[in-house]
């Protein structure tokens, strides 16, 4: 039954509106002929961040160039492990059974949520202003990256007066995450994603089998995560915590982490007694994505758990006080947030597009405007 | 021709039902609001219909939401008219609408009641509407509001209610009109009807946190839209008037906007008003355009930092600043002779570092549509709200901030207020000459501290 969803086949499962297809494995006939035509873009070079095979693989810090902005990339072997939960686990929902096989590719994954400082290059345009204000010039890259959609001005002030200074960005759309991750693709040469659901309780588990990362007692939880217990009422500084046994941090609380995927509480019914590839259940519709990991005010220990999973909601913007709203903004999810991958098999240009760009029209007008300032200004 | 599409109303029973808009129940002063609609509605529901009928004067993006938090935090309220300058905007503005099932039942605007052009308000106002709301520029906000007054009609109007002194004089006269008329008038200064920010400043009145010596305000964020004027001629495939240029992309002329001192800050400044129940007596400020520069960025500052003092000898320090990649910050702070508190984060701190009170979290506060809750039940129970002085007032005072911004001088309230320094043309047409035009490099002139003069 393996082949049901290995990497050569993909199936349509129409009646619910989404489909699956290997991850990043091979996307054959259908998308090669309808995805745009992109121009290449240019590897800027990083130190230690190419490898060829996964014994290559190692640590390495990305840089936004023209900005101050770094982080750290940690790689991920590949490999198998049992995702969702047991039923006999406390606090566990039906949409995290029934426990199944699940094995992944080796990728690379962020150490840390994606920070304000690496976030804001993109949605405030602050890499255009800087090249602007200081007049420097455009690298190929930059021109390539100006002119993805970028962000409408936020109403609002998007931190929430929780500060920036080394934390994690919050609030943004599932839409806004992706379009950063082909930003940021676009401005490096080096492909990034949102990890797919899979990816992440793989990362997150890090070898474990637990409710936790580190183990069942939810009485630990403060010394690896800050939730509504400990968190004051607001985000924290990334990495003030332990990590995981793979050295990620913050992923269980701190801000809870889109993924890839489109929630389907039915999802995992597909692969009972299965060993399922690189799934992932693409975007078809704006409502509801999955957000992982938990978050600073959430109350209940059991939404921290490696398993538990979040359904986006349309409440999340309720007090945006425009109308149309906007396609960037949560309002009223300042607790979400995400992290990065990048896999060690780099997909072929359609399906990167359509990782990025799959299901937009979903996400309503104004989602595929074009950046024009760095053109028009002089 | 248009009752045809409302079942169940004719001319007959509308002329009831307006009569029992202006006049109902006095004898319900007293009781809580709800009880008082619910006594209303058990006296003339039953002969009257009393659905309030809007007309929408101004249909951005702020215009468009205002009705949509109207039309969704109400009951038998109808949006019969719309009208704006721009034909587009109408139309994006009705579709959006429309596309919002639960509330496209209660559109009804055929062709005949959308209004398009400089006049539009004053045929939106024509109409049969009991209410208005008034979400245009600001700039356009004195006459609008006088004229809605005029007609006797209800008004819910955006924030700020004015761009200059002598636009708030015509508000406050307006409102005294109003308030003879009983007409409701509602400000969009949705804090006053946030449930976190009535009780902290209940509290505070109250002596929370002893006497208040200062506050602090702030509207530090990043920059808003901007309508460039090339992609304005590539967007409507021809050269626009100068006056049409400065509509399209009002955000950057003081006659317009005021100022983002004015057009954002003023939310943080009334909170500050609110709670002294006062407004400031002089000012003093400095601010510029330090980042922000270019021909389609108008003339306004980028950055104010104004101190305010009221009678009583308490300040409030305000900053509002919009760029990219600096502090953010909208928030409004209180220090007391035995505390301090966090207005906008609903938090009192009279013993130190913890909280010794909090507005219960989780509680979800949709002020965008209490406050047109809030108004069109004090209507139906015949004591209409009147925020109009209120509103005048902080716009008052964040136009004082600009005016000492601008001049670089000390300012008094007073002086301030009898300024006749008027930035609205004399003439309102696309054709006409603009207060503002542009050098022979396209940029305008910037207000300059020490020279430029404001009262």
């Amino acid at each position: 039954m393996n082949s049901n969803v290995d990497s050569r086949s993909q199936y349509f499962l129409l009646a619910i509106g989404f489909f699956l297809f290997a991850l990043p494995g091979t996307i054959v006939a259908e998308t090669a002929s309808t995805a745009a035509t992109t121009p290449p873009v240019p590897l800027v070079p990083v130190p230690h961040s190419s490898a060829a095979s996964e014994q290559e693989m190692t640590p390495y810090t990305e840089i936004v160039v023209g900005a101050e902005a770094k982080f750290d990339m940690l790689p991920i072997p590949g490999g198998k492990f049992t995702m969702g939960s047991p039923e006999s686990e406390p606090g566990r929902k039906p949409d995290e059974g029934p426990q199944h096989e699940v094995a992944v590719e080796p990728f690379w994954m962020g150490k840390y949520e994606v920070a304000w400082d690496a976030f804001e290059e993109y949605t405030m345009k602050m890499n255009a202003h800087r090249r602007k204000v200081l007049s420097q010039p455009a690298t190929p890259n930059d021109k390539l990256a100006d002119a993805i959609a970028h962000p409408t001005p936020p109403y609002t002030d998007m931190s929430f007066d929780m500060g920036k200074d080394g934390r994690p960005a919050i609030a943004m759309t599932h839409y806004a995450a992706r379009m950063y991750c082909k930003w940021l693709s676009t401005k490096t040469g080096r492909y990034y994603r949102l990890p797919t659901e899979a990816e992440w309780e793989y990362a997150c588990r890090a070898g474990t089998k637990t409710a936790y990362s580190f183990g069942d007692d939810p009485a630990k939880l403060g010394e690896y995560a800050w939730y509504f217990e400990n968190a004051d009422g607001k985000y924290h500084k990334l990495g003030a915590k332990k990590p995981n046994p793979w050295g990620l941090y913050d992923m269980h609380g701190n801000v809870c982490e889109w993924v890839l995927d489109q929630y389907d509480p039915d999802y995992y019914q597909k692969f009972a007694g299965k060993v399922s590839n690189n799934p992932f259940a693409a975007t078809s519709k704006m409502y509801p994505h999955v957000a992982r990991g938990g978050h600073w005010d959430d109350d209940d220990p059991a939404m921290l758990r490696c398993a538990a999973r979040r359904s986006s909601d349309q409440e999340w913007k309720q007090q945006d006080p425009q109308l149309p709203q906007s396609v960037w903004y949560y309002t009223d999810a300042p607790w979400v947030g995400f992290r990065v991958v990048r896999p060690l098999r780099e997909p072929t240009a359609e399906e990167k597009q359509k990782i990025w760009d799959e299901g937009l029209d979903a996400e309503g007008e104004g989602a595929r405007i074009a950046y024009p300032e760095a053109v028009v200004e002089k | 021709m248009h009752e045809g599409s409302m079942p169940g109303t004719s001319p007959v029973k509308n002329a009831n039902r307006r009569e029992f808009l202006k006049t109902s129940s006095a004898a319900a002063v007293g009781v809580g609001l709800a009880a008082q609609f619910s006594l209303a509605r058990q006296a003339h529901a039953a002969e009257n219909d009393d659905t309030i009928r809007i007309a929408l004067v101004g249909c951005g993006g702020r215009g468009t939401g205002a009705i949509q938090d109207s039309l969704q935090a109400n009951q038998r309220v109808k949006l019969i008219a719309m009208a704006d300058a721009f034909g587009d905007r109408l139309n994006s503005s009705l579709d959006q609408l429309m596309r919002n099932g639960k509330i496209a039942p209660m559109i009804d605007v055929p062709e005949d009641r959308r209004f398009v052009g400089l006049d539009a308000y004053q045929k939106a106002l024509a109409t049969d509407c009991d209410l208005v709301i008034l979400a245009t520029p600001p700039g356009f906000r004195p006459i609008h509001f006088e004229a809605a007054v005029s007609a006797n009609k209800h008004v819910f109007m955006e924030k700020p209610v004015a761009t200059d002194a002598p636009g708030v004089r015509r508000v406050l006269a307006a409102v005294e009109e109003s308030k003879k008329k009983n007409l409701g008038v509602g400000v969009g200064l949705q804090r006053r009807h946030h449930g976190g920010y009535i009780e902290t400043i209940k509290r505070l009145q109250d002596g929370a946190i002893g006497d208040i010596i200062a506050a602090r305000v702030y509207w530090n964020g990043g920059p808003p839209w901007v309508h460039r004027r090339s992609e304005l001629k590539q967007q409507y495939g021809r050269d626009l008037s100068e006056m049409e240029y400065q509509l399209r992309n009002w955000y950057y002329f003081v006659w317009l906007c005021g100022d983002n001192i004015v057009e954002q800050h003023i939310h943080n400044l009334d909170v500050i008003n609110w709670l002294k129940g006062a407004y400031p007596v002089k000012a003093n400020g400095m601010g510029g355009s330090q980042v922000r520069r270019g021909p389609d960025y108008g003339q306004i500052y980028d950055h104010h930092c104004v101190e305010f003092e009221y009678a009583d000898g308490t300040r409030m320090f305000s900053q509002c600043r919009q760029t990219e990649g600096c502090w953010s910050s909208i928030s409004e702070h209180a220090h007391g002779s035995k505390g301090y508190a966090d207005i906008s984060g609903h938090e009192i701190f009279a013993d130190g570092s913890k909280p010794s009170w909090q507005f219960p979290r989780g509680r979800r506060q949709r002020d965008y549509e209490q406050e047109h809750a809030d108004l069109i039940a004090s209507i139906r129970a015949g004591s209409p709200l009147n925020e109009g002085e209120y509103g005048a007032k902080s716009t008052m005072t964040a136009i004082l901030g600009r005016m000492c911004t601008y001049s670089g001088q000390v300012l008094s309230w007073d002086d301030a207020l009898a300024s006749t320094v008027s930035y609205l043309p004399t003439e309102l047409d696309f054709q006409a000459q603009p207060p503002v035009t542009p050098g022979a490099d396209g940029m305008y002139a910037v207000p300059m501290p020490g020279i430029t003069k404001v009262i």
